[in-house]
């Protein structure tokens, strides 16, 4: 007789439903790391997310929590205004470099800046996904987007932008990390680092923690799901090197 | 007091749970007034990094049930109406106070009207409606806080108050009360955390084929029921008048004291005010229109809320305009003045 041992199952908090991501995109194991973290803190009754503009949009499709859609680049002043009103909920903003790191990068300094209680999760993948691959901030030079058809040139169109750099220099913010989602190793990093974002929140410590996560996007990368993994151990982690950049536990 | 400091104790009595705002002038004394009103009363105050932060904050409170206000001027209302197009779609109550002064662009510092247009019309994207309050006095602006707060919570929309930096700026003796309140829904859609309940969502995305046209009639619905239950318009001898003035806010202070003087030289003027602007008394002022008169429309702009009038007036009687755009103020005897040219060409 074959005895049947679950060995790996569906956490509680991500639903089970068909996906809307493309094959070999990042954020289905993101959105896991998620729940993951949620169901193992037990925080699933008082966690509210936002859904960012983005392919992620559709965030609480798959996250079995209270969730908010808001403007493209808007999450940490919603997250702000959510927090300050619920210092007992936990608040975490899901957001993409668009998102994030071009039209709100106000926004995500200003949150950082001013020590706002939050959770980010910070998805890099180079590139504009729900747009149709166009070049992101954090596009890096010689990359072909939609709109660096030659390859970014630092000359005309500048250079990839780190926002876990920018933000560690900052007081308010306490936890600053980046991951990627490469390979079973630096996923299971990723988790540490996205349960100890939650963890400070939960726990009541004052300030921002933002996880980054560089994520494969094989469809605007032109490439495949696996050429995608090693592109990022190649390429990406030579401009956005992986490891915590700040990690200060500080009571309110 | 002035009437900044009073709307903004009247909205601490509103039971307004969180401001956010940014400094523009001419409404400086609400933010610094919320800075040290709202910690007293252990409520939220952010000084936020721009207006369009600042109304994504209320947007974010807003979400999770609170009651939740922001006030500005001119450009950085402007800067709020991506957050106001997007409070429209996800159904959030929220307050928002536009002291209005000079424009466009930067303008100055001075009291106008010229942003009717996009406080009526709204500002933002999409097929959206704001509740419009139009107070002129620091009383009438310290009523119409309970009033805004309960409006937003009733129908799930912003409501914005359209003062000017004359009101915001004056000094009146008011009355700050406690009004009872509106029975109003739960708010079961909050964000509050999922528990011993189903997820909630607050959205405003919808792709699907044919939703978000379902929801746009929906919404429409929705400002039918506003534009049945809510208008307020006061009148004044427009039963035997020959002239009607029509003014909002402190354009129809002035314009009150001109209509008095007329009256006193003889001339039967009377006049209109709009308190709600939108919904707007199109019935009222059409209706007054019955009957052969002239109307004169006063703003402190080139014409906005004369648009509204002709419209309600459909054509039947002449309606005429006196503005003064950029910060000018008329005074009682310019607009009086103006009476007496319309009203005398008749007399002869």
């Amino acid at each position: 007789m074959i005895q049947v041992k679950t060995v790996f199952k569906r956490t509680p908090s991500l639903k089970n439903c068909p996906t809307h991501y493309c094959p070999g995109c990042g954020h289905g194991i993101a959105h896991r790391l998620i729940a993951e973290t949620i169901d193992e803190l037990g925080i699933r009754d008082r966690t509210i997310g936002i859904a960012p503009v983005g392919c992620a949009v559709l965030a609480y499709n798959y996250l079995d929590v209270d969730m908010v859609e808001v403007a493209h680049g808007r999450a940490p002043a919603v997250a702000t205004g959510m927090k300050r009103t619920n210092p007992d909920k936990i608040v975490f903003s899901y957001q993409g470099d668009g998102d994030l790191a071009a039209i709100g990068t106000a926004e995500i300094i200003h949150a950082a800046h001013r020590a706002e209680q939050i959770t980010v999760i910070f998805i890099n993948n180079a590139v504009f996904g729900m747009t149709g691959g166009q070049m992101a901030p954090t596009t890096v030079l010689g990359q072909v987007t939609a709109t660096t058809q030659q390859g970014r040139d630092a000359r005309s169109q500048g250079y990839p932008l780190q926002i876990c750099e920018l933000l560690a220099v900052l007081p308010g913010a306490i936890y600053v990390e980046r991951c990627a989602l490469s390979s079973v190793a630096r996923i299971r990093q990723a988790k540490k680092a996205v349960k100890h974002a939650f963890e400070l929140q939960a726990t009541g410590t004052a300030g921002l923690a933002l996880v980054e996560l560089l994520s494969p996007c094989p469809t605007y990368w032109h490439t495949t799901p696996a050429k995608a993994m090693e592109w990022i151990e190649t390429e990406m982690t030579k401009v956005f090197p992986l490891g915590c950049l700040k990690n200060v536990t500080r009571t309110p | 007091m002035c009437g900044n400091e009073a709307l903004a104790e009247a909205a601490i009595i509103a039971g307004c749970d969180a401001y956010f705002g940014y400094p523009i002038t001419p409404q400086n004394e609400i933010t610094a007034y919320m800075s040290k009103r709202m910690s007293e009363e252990g409520r939220v105050f952010v000084q936020s990094e721009s207006e369009l932060a600042a109304i994504n904050m209320v947007y974010g409170a807003a979400a999770t049930g609170k009651r939740a206000m922001t006030s500005s001027s001119s450009p950085g209302i402007s800067l709020m109406q991506e957050g106001i197009s997007y409070l429209a779609g996800a159904e959030l109550p929220a307050v928002v106070v536009n002291v209005m002064r000079g424009g466009p662009g930067l303008g100055n510092i001075a009291p106008s009207q010229g942003d009717y247009f996009q406080a009526t019309r709204g500002g933002g994207h999409g097929d959206y409606r704001t509740i419009v309050l139009g107070p002129s006095s620091v009383q009438e602006l310290v009523d119409c806080m309970p009033l805004a707060f309960d409006l937003a919570d009733q129908y799930r929309m912003t409501v914005l108050i359209l003062a000017d930096g004359i009101l915001g700026q004056m000094m009146e003796p008011i009355v700050l009360q406690k009004k009872p309140r509106r029975k109003l829904p739960a708010k079961d859609w909050a964000l509050t955390g999922a528990k011993n309940r189903e997820q909630n969502i607050v959205r405003s995305l919808w792709l699907q084929e044919g939703v978000l046209e379902q929801l746009n009639y929906k919404l429409q619905a929705k400002y039918r029921q506003v534009q049945k239950n809510e208008i307020i318009c006061e009148q004044y001898a427009v039963e035997d008048a020959e002239i009607v003035v029509v003014a909002y806010g402190i354009a129809a202070r002035i314009v009150r004291g001109a209509v008095a003087k007329a009256r006193q030289e003889g001339i039967r003027a009377g006049w209109i005010r709009p308190v709600t602007l939108w919904p707007f008394p199109s019935e009222q002022i059409g209706k007054a229109a019955d009957e052969f008169r002239m109307f004169l429309v006063v703003e402190m702009s080139c014409g906005q809320m004369v648009e509204d009038v002709k419209l309600a007036i459909a054509g039947k009687t002449p309606v005429l305009f006196y503005g003064r755009p950029g910060g000018g103020v008329p005074t009682v005897d310019e607009i009086l003045d103006k009476i007496r040219q319309l009203t005398m060409p008749a007399k002869r």
